[in-house]
């Protein structure tokens, strides 16, 4: 509601309880990695370091819902091309004892699976472990662990 | 004194002088953590004994230093996923949320230009130590307002030692004024909400005037919000003294 009233200056609660005959689309508000957020490429391949006038987005998440957390593959726009990526940790509070960081990071991966870059210096949280079979070549570049 | 046979006394020593610490003593009765003051409401007040009694039996098997908002502390956690089975953090506190056993914290640093921050949760299992690096008080209660600050105000060294300091000293206050990197930020600090007192606002007087006009002076002189914890925490320190001398 709040969200609806910003975007429109004027109150819709009347008509959010009567019958709705117009569909309004809003993105919704989260803080985890969606279409179209902005992230920050943490290793050190060439694609990812190199400066463009567009930062990376996210154009889609390989999820069922289309929020993505920490182990979740997207579909990364870099430099006018269309790269797959891991997200290592983002914005979001997650459960307790687990990191929260200050921005959404995403390391850049082949189809495969295989990483591009060769060194992540950023901390990784230690939840990526559990699946150690999928994430074993990230998790063997990865320098920190949080 | 007379002498039994002629003879002269016996040598008595002197009787040894009894130092009665005054100071240490006060100390036992300072400090009690804010997760034991139950919230304001209508709940039975057994069901926050029976939680203190939990939290009681957890502090003698663990030991849960005193500690504020605004002091350095190292953590260690058992992860499965760590080498060593175990990984430590070190961090400044910025929040101390919850009650009861659901007590939580939060500890922020910055390793490698990345801010990360970490909510534990005091009265959980996994936790193996918490240890005090350094222990001082800020301005705030709430120090969020880091993460809008230049990331040097809360870079802390991973392998930093523990600061000495004597038991019965007053806890230091650290009354440094926090420089905040250009606007936007996470939220409006400068706005009388808040209440921020270490922040140094580098922002036009026009600005600052302005964010005086969402202040609401009536609220320190709202009778309903007021809750007096004196009478409660001295009960709880009593419950406490007791508990812990079994």
């Amino acid at each position: 509601m709040a969200l609806l009233n910003r975007g429109f200056g004027l109150s819709l609660t009347h008509l959010s309880n009567a019958v709705i005959q117009r569909q309004f689309s809003i993105t919704g508000a989260c803080r985890a990695i969606q279409k179209l957020t902005r992230v920050r490429v943490v290793d050190n391949s060439a694609l990812g370091n190199t400066p463009y006038h567009r930062p990376p987005k996210c154009i889609h998440v390989y999820n069922k819902t289309g929020v993505g957390k920490v182990g979740d593959k997207i579909l990364l726009a870099i430099k006018g091309e269309k790269k797959k990526a891991l997200i290592v940790g983002h914005k979001m509070p997650g459960p307790n004892m687990t990191p929260r960081f200050d921005s959404n990071n995403v390391v850049l991966i082949e189809d495969s699976g295989n990483p591009i870059g060769t060194r992540i210096k950023t901390p990784i949280p230690y939840t990526l472990r559990r699946r150690e079979g999928e994430f074993s070549k990230i998790l063997a570049i990865a320098r920190n662990f949080v | 004194r007379v002498s039994s046979d002629g003879k002269p006394p016996k040598f008595q020593p002197p009787p040894k002088p009894v130092i009665i610490d005054r100071k240490t003593q006060k100390e036992e009765m300072r400090f009690l953590s804010p997760e034991f003051i139950p919230p304001r409401g209508r709940t039975t007040p057994l069901k926050y004994y029976i939680e203190r009694k939990d939290m009681i039996q957890r502090r003698k098997v663990f030991n849960i230093p005193e500690f504020y908002v605004g002091d350095v502390l190292a953590v260690t956690t058992a992860n499965p996923y760590a080498s060593d089975k175990s990984s430590r953090f070190v961090g400044i506190c910025i929040q101390r949320g919850g009650k009861g056993l659901g007590a939580t914290f939060v500890l922020r640093n910055v390793i490698e230009d990345q801010g990360v921050e970490i909510c534990y949760e005091l009265y959980s299992p996994r936790i193996q130590a918490i240890e005090v690096l350094k222990l001082e008080k800020r301005l705030d209660e709430n120090l969020m307002y880091l993460r809008d600050a230049l990331p040097e105000y809360s870079t802390f060294d991973v392998n930093m030692k523990p600061v000495p300091r004597m038991d019965h000293e007053e806890v230091p206050v650290n009354k440094v004024q926090v420089r905040m990197k250009p606007k936007p930020w996470s939220k409006r600090w400068e706005r009388p909400k808040y209440n921020i007192k270490g922040i140094k606002f580098e922002l036009p007087e026009h600005k600052m005037q302005a964010a005086q006009k969402w202040s609401q002076p009536w609220l320190e002189f709202d009778m309903l919000r007021e809750y007096d914890t004196s009478k409660i925490e001295e009960k709880i320190r009593k419950e406490l003294s007791e508990e812990l001398e079994k």
